[in-house]
């Protein structure tokens, strides 16, 4: 029977047991040493192309803005990919981009329509990184879509680089390690222009506050509110309006008698167009008040919405995050770039968005991977220029950029129709840099999708 | 709070319910005539909206030329703009015909929204008749998001200014009239100019329908069609005409508010919801209760903006109509001015 040799029957042996454990130990370990290339991280590019997400509102209120932001994203995808005449990456500081696409590949991309709501914002993004396979996704016009879609990002595991977006929120208590953001914010807008108001108001003067009733509108109302208190102005009194108000005669109308020389007016986009239009209406502009001229103020300026807005905006403050007049060789060569494709000087929105696709292929192109870790490592502390702010810091602890705000005035006397706004000072960083921590939140840690 | 605040607000109240009431007015008159419940009555008012758009660019068409000693945002010659009104009656007259573009526009909207609300009625809402009341307000509803569309890729997503001719650019001094000081009561003119336009076309509707054949037969047609019928006139034709007249009222308000807020494609959908309310709680298909609801409501939603009230009972402001629709029709569920049995089996 010895000679009937079943695997049942092989004896246990020392060397049959190593053998064993070797062997289970060889299927065990299998997957993990399977090249990274094949489980490193979501949506790695396999083929000769890279597939980017440009989410941005098509449709809604913000349609307009959304279009230029597609613009701007379609105009990146060709410089990258070295057709026209490669705009600002020939004024980038960092020389990494070549116009041979990213790493090599080509540049693709897929777009979803934002609608300028979160859930419809996560769903295109989702869309995009689940089915199109998009390696990262990009832009909105809003703070409330972009706290939303960094959230997916983050849970996806893709970067996500905002467009628009004003809230202090977005790097601050909503930050996520996934997620960057070139735009300026609240804060920014707050620091840089009450220095400009004071100068050319008084430190005497009593501001009355009408701010949109959502996240951007309280983070901006604080803002301004802090930085003109601290110079010695006073709130007397602040006021939530509805997001979907369009008259807003019944708010304004009692500011005059309420003792305010100044109306400050939290609102963007629709809001904004209307509610000063609503002010001018009721003579705010051409009104005395504590012995001085009533002033309007608005935080956020558009040149979108100063075009909404027509005659009203002229002579008004507000800031701004670029303006097409700007004069250093990054603006130029990109309102250049644009100009001649489109016909027209791009938006603000278009701008960021455009410095966004390119800051991302540049930090992929150092990294040598799409990894959002490594992508995340590349852009975290990093120092450039040339992209039409001046030097600018990608702040590692909240991923929020730090460079030049603009302080713009409503142009009295336009030359044509896109010259609304005449830029009044250009805010260096140092003035409005803060604190990392001031406005909470954590980073976490960056999510590969692996 | 101030005696002049209070009387801020019932300006306002009035200068908003006047929008409302116009808008209602040509909802319930549908209702009333063909007993439809139109929701693209909103897009109509969106629509005489962008008339005065679309006059206040076709008077601003130009001759280009190039400046040679300026440059544009790419360093090209700069090029100039002449309207070919100034060139055809001179800089003076062209600029007067540009800057009264909104009054203008009424010349357009009137031909352009009767047209409309015929194609409207005899294209597609004249096969809905029979259809369940959820059945029209679908399809209509449907028609409003189509008719937005279109404008929205003719003229784009942002809003569009169509300000007031200059000389109603301004405020005028209501408190001096009453004996306030100087600069308490200040109340833009154009929207005094807005108030008095409707109050034109609410009393020019009820006259129309009170004071002519015409109108006796379709009051006629409203308290009973088949009567009416049977006597040989043929009501389908004169309702049709009145709701080319409802769009037209419609149209008009949307002309003359752009002043107020400029126009985007969604214009009419932001007055849509509050003007059904207005109707219903003014009583379906009676006009004059369409009318004082309006001012009812717009009155209210003035006071319930005010500060003192909103840090009283907070987010007053947006849910005050639709409160007072709620115990106005608990009190009265016909409406304050509705009739027995329209809409009731």
């Amino acid at each position: 029977m010895s000679s009937d040799k079943t695997p049942l029957n092989i004896p246990l042996s020392r060397r049959s047991v190593l053998k064993a454990s070797a062997a289970s130990a060889a299927v065990v370990t299998a997957p993990m040493i399977i090249p990274s290339s094949a489980y490193g991280y979501a949506n790695e590019p396999k083929g000769d192309s890279v597939t980017l997400g440009f989410n941005v509102p098509q449709s809604g209120a913000y349609a307009d803005e959304g279009a230029d932001e597609l613009r701007a994203y379609e105009l990146a995808v060709e410089h990258l990919n070295g057709d026209g005449d490669g705009g600002m990456m020939n004024t980038f500081s960092s020389k990494a981009l070549r116009g041979s696409g990213i790493l090599g590949r080509k540049v693709e991309f897929v777009t979803g329509d934002t609608q300028t709501k979160p859930d419809a914002a996560r769903a295109s993004a989702r869309s995009m990184i689940e089915k199109d396979g998009a390696v990262m996704i990009t832009g909105g016009s809003s703070s409330g879509v972009a706290v939303a879609v960094q959230g997916l990002c983050q849970e996806a595991g893709v970067i996500f680089m905002a467009g628009l977006t004003h809230s202090n929120d977005t790097t601050g208590k909503d930050k996520k390690a996934n997620g960057f953001r070139h735009f300026f914010n609240s804060y920014m807008s707050g620091a840089a222009l009450a220095p400009i108001l004071g100068e050319a108001y008084g430190k005497e003067r009593r501001a009355y506050h009408l701010t949109a009733d959502y996240n951007w509108g309280y983070t901006t109302e604080e803002a301004v509110r802090t930085s003109t208190e601290a110079m010695g102005w006073e709130t007397v009194a602040a006021v939530k309006t509805p997001l979907t108000q369009t008259d807003f005669s019944s708010y304004v109308a009692p500011v005059q008698a309420s003792g305010a020389d100044v109306l400050v007016l939290n609102h963007y986009g629709a809001n904004m167009v209307n509610s000063l239009t609503s002010a001018v209406q009721f003579g705010l502009r051409n009104a005395q008040a504590n012995g001085h001229n009533f002033e309007i103020i608005v935080p956020l300026y558009s040149r979108l919405m100063a075009k909404g807005a027509g005659e009203n905006v002229k002579g008004i403050f507000g800031s701004t995050n670029w303006h097409w007049s700007l004069q250093d060789e990054g603006s130029k060569a990109f309102v250049k770039s644009f100009g001649e494709k489109y016909g027209f000087p791009p938006s603000q929105a278009a701008h960021t968005c455009y410095v966004q696709a390119l800051l991302y292929a540049d930090a992929v192109e150092r990294a040598g991977t799409h990894d959002p870790c490594g992508v995340a490592g590349a852009l975290e502390g990093f120092e450039f220029d040339g992209l039409g702010n001046g030097p600018t810091l990608y702040r590692a602890e909240d991923h929020q950029c730090f460079k030049d705000v603009l302080v713009v005035k409503g142009k009295e006397n336009p030359t044509s129709e896109f010259d609304l706004l005449e830029i009044v000072e250009v805010t260096p960083a140092s003035k409005v840099t803060y604190d990392a921590s001031i406005f909470g939140g954590e980073l976490g840690t960056c999510n590969s999708g692996a | 709070m101030e005696l002049s605040a209070l009387l801020l607000q019932v300006l306002n109240g009035l200068d908003k319910g006047s929008a409302y009431a116009l808008i209602a007015l040509g909802l319930t008159l549908i209702f009333g005539t063909l007993g439809v419940v139109n929701f693209a009555h909103g897009a109509l008012f969106m629509i005489g909206a962008f008339c005065s758009v679309t006059v206040q660019r076709l008077l601003s068409l130009s001759t280009v030329t190039l400046d040679e000693t300026k440059t544009d945002f790419l360093g090209r010659p700069l090029e100039v703009k002449t309207p070919y009104v100034e060139s055809w009656f001179g800089e003076s007259v062209g600029q007067a015909m540009i800057d009264w573009s909104v009054p203008l526009a009424i010349l357009l909207a009137i031909p352009v929204m009767l047209l409309i609300g015929f194609v409207m009625e005899r294209g597609l809402i004249k096969h809905f008749y029979k259809r369940p009341h959820s059945d029209q307000i679908l399809v209509t509803f449907g028609l409003a998001i189509v008719l937005q569309e279109i404008i929205k890729a003719y003229f784009g997503a942002n809003q569009i200014p169509a300000p007031a001719p200059s000389m109603f650019i301004g405020s005028f001094d209501f408190g001096q009239l009453v004996g306030f000081d100087p600069g308490v009561l200040m109340y833009p003119y154009w929207r005094i100019v807005y108030f008095l336009f409707a109050m034109l076309v609410i009393a020019a509707v009820f006259a129309f329908l009170q004071f002519t054949t015409f109108g006796m037969v379709v009051r006629a047609g409203m308290a009973d069609r088949e009567t009416v019928g049977l006597l040989g006139i043929n009501i389908d034709k004169r309702f049709t005409i009145m709701f080319g007249i409802a769009a037209a009222v419609a149209g008009l308000a949307g002309v003359m508010y752009t002043p107020i807020n400029s126009p985007s494609y969604t214009f009419g959908m932001d007055f849509l919801v509050i003007s059904f309310v207005v109707v219903v709680v003014g009583g379906m298909g009676s006009l004059g209760g369409a009318v004082l609801a309006g001012f009812v409501l717009g009155i209210l939603e003035s006071f319930a903006s005010m500060r003192e009230v909103i840090e009283f009972i907070p987010g007053i402001n947006q849910v005050v109509i639709y409160l007072a629709a709620v115990l106005i029709l608990l009190a009265r569920p016909r409406g304050l001015l509705g009739r027995k049995g329209v809409m009731e089996s």
